[in-house]
């Protein structure tokens, strides 16, 4: 209950700070999922709607690197971009960028590996249909994709939620830095290990009202487009 | 169907795997035990990152628990957290080192005694050409005071753990505010990763001495000042208050601090660190 007045008290009016942390997290988890599906819808509706030589392997290795656990892509990016690293002359260590770059890492396979069942189950008829008319791959793809609308529109928000909820990648490339690349999550870590822990259950309820209203407005502006 | 069982199944091996891989370390440990076990065998200990991270603690602890028999159970988080899990009921006894939270502790109630018993220095670590020229600084608030003026990076803990209260302590009034000086980097995260930051961003940082010296090797740092009156950096025991707070193991909190503040402990604590750094890394007060 405690923690429930300090979420409102900090909302009404909005604390300069937490509006710049969110401010933060909104961004990168933006980017994130952009870029990540950019490259996973079109790579998963592909090894979804096609059989080819060798597909059941790579199902196998984007399955396993669904699983890939945050902190290792972060350290995989950290040594990546540390200042004697192969892209250390980027100078991007620390910054929201680099975040970006470690969500994606970890997002892309999910978004790939959940497109590709997803569009499989959808389009075994299609397919069928497909073949029997004689269409191109790139067009059953495309047929595929039609059927499969919906189920791929949760596949982005789960993309989203999945970057709006992470904490062990963004910490050790971004750094947890005050006003700069400090999102709600590593916030939430902050505050539980200065011991307040009824505030920093303040903020985890603000980050899940942050995700309600984020679905609630892609899937208000989905439904608006399917009316349309 | 079918393969969601396989699926199952193989989680199910996998995790009968590791649980069979985990039993031979436990044995050990069960026919160690040289002293009787007492009834309630379990401390909960709450301390600082900076006593367990520089192994003090796993350094010491195997000695305590095969002459009691007690089992230490050792969570370590920065000040703020350690203190605040004792109010919570969840730590007989704590380890920490930040005078003014540990005597609100006591004032609150929380707390038996206030037991200092250990002290070391915090130092000033930095790039190693000392770009704000503090090398010769007579103690860290004139330090502090020339990185400010020439606008070197800072990288603070900012997370209310001791270090960062004796950083803020010594600012004193004119703290430097991360919203508007862009050199002071707040990054509210342990010792290990502030200095991780410092290395990469070559800039100045306060820490303990202990943490440094076990990351030295990997970091593009040196101890630019050291030992100033105002570095000076006090550890101390307080067991928890059984009055106030329910379930604590009492005897085992008395049993631990009786021995801590014993010849035993007192002689491993002071020759500690000398054989893996050169030089020992906490002082006994007395």
């Amino acid at each position: 209950m405690e923690s429930f007045r300090q979420a409102f008290e900090l909302l009404f009016p909005p604390d300069k700070e937490l509006l710049q942390i969110i401010g933060v997290t909104l961004k990168m988890s933006f980017f994130s999922t952009l870029i990540s599906c950019l490259i996973g819808l079109p790579l998963g509706s592909l090894i979804g709607s096609q059989s080819f030589r060798g597909k059941s392997f790579i199902k196998k290795l984007i399955h396993t690197l669904m699983g890939l656990p945050p902190v290792v892509a972060g350290l995989v990016v950290y040594s990546l971009f540390t200042h004697y690293g192969p892209l250390g002359r980027l100078n991007m260590l620390f910054t929201v960028r680099v975040m970006v770059v470690a969500q994606v890492m970890l997002i892309t396979p999910v978004v790939i590996g959940l497109t590709s069942s997803f569009i499989e189950s959808a389009s075994k008829p299609v397919i069928e249909t497909a073949r029997g008319l004689g269409f191109s791959g790139l067009k059953t793809a495309r047929l595929c994709i039609g059927e499969g609308r919906s189920s791929l529109f949760s596949v982005v928000l789960n993309a989203f939620g999945r970057s709006i909820a992470e904490v062990g990648a963004v910490s050790i490339v971004g750094g947890n830095i005050q006003w700069k690349t400090r999102v709600m999550t590593t916030a939430i870590m902050l505050e539980t290990n200065k011991g307040k822990f009824s505030f920093a259950i303040a903020l985890g309820i603000i980050l899940l009202l942050i995700a309600f209203i984020v679905n609630a407005l892609a899937s208000f502006t989905v439904r608006e487009n399917a009316d349309g | 169907m079918k393969r969601i069982l396989a699926v199952i199944m193989a989680l199910a091996l996998v995790a009968g795997l590791s649980a069979c891989g985990a039993k031979p370390a436990d044995e050990p440990e069960t026919t160690s035990v040289q002293a009787e076990t007492p009834e309630n065998p379990v401390i909960r200990l709450s301390t600082t990152t900076s006593v367990n991270d520089s192994g003090l603690l796993p350094y010491l602890l195997p000695a305590f628990e095969s002459a009691t028999g007690y089992r230490v159970e050792v969570q370590s988080a920065g000040t703020g957290a350690a203190i605040q899990k004792a109010i919570d009921g969840n730590a007989d006894v704590i380890l920490v080192h930040a005078k003014a939270s540990e005597e609100e502790f006591i004032d609150g109630g929380y707390g038996v005694e206030r037991l200092p018993f250990m002290f070391n220095y915090f130092v000033i670590v930095g790039p190693k050409d000392d770009p704000a020229g503090i090398k010769d600084c007579a103690d860290a608030a004139s330090a502090f005071a020339k990185i400010r003026d020439s606008k070197s990076k800072f990288v603070s803990r900012g997370d209310e753990s001791g270090t960062h209260k004796a950083e803020l302590k010594i600012w004193g009034d004119d703290a430097p505010d991360a919203a508007n000086d862009s050199w002071y980097i707040s990054a509210g995260q342990g010792m290990g990763a502030c200095l991780t930051m410092a290395g990469e961003q070559q800039a100045y940082c306060l820490t303990d001495k202990a943490t440094f010296l076990s990351m030295k090797d990997e970091l593009d740092l040196d101890i630019v000042l050291a030992e100033g009156e105002d570095m000076k950096n006090t550890y101390s025991l307080i067991a928890v208050n059984p009055e106030k707070i329910d379930g604590v193991n009492t005897e085992g909190a008395q049993a631990f601090i009786d021995w801590m503040l014993g010849d035993e402990a007192g002689a491993l604590i002071a020759k500690y660190g000398e054989e893996e750094y050169g030089t020992a890394l906490f002082t006994l007060l007395k």
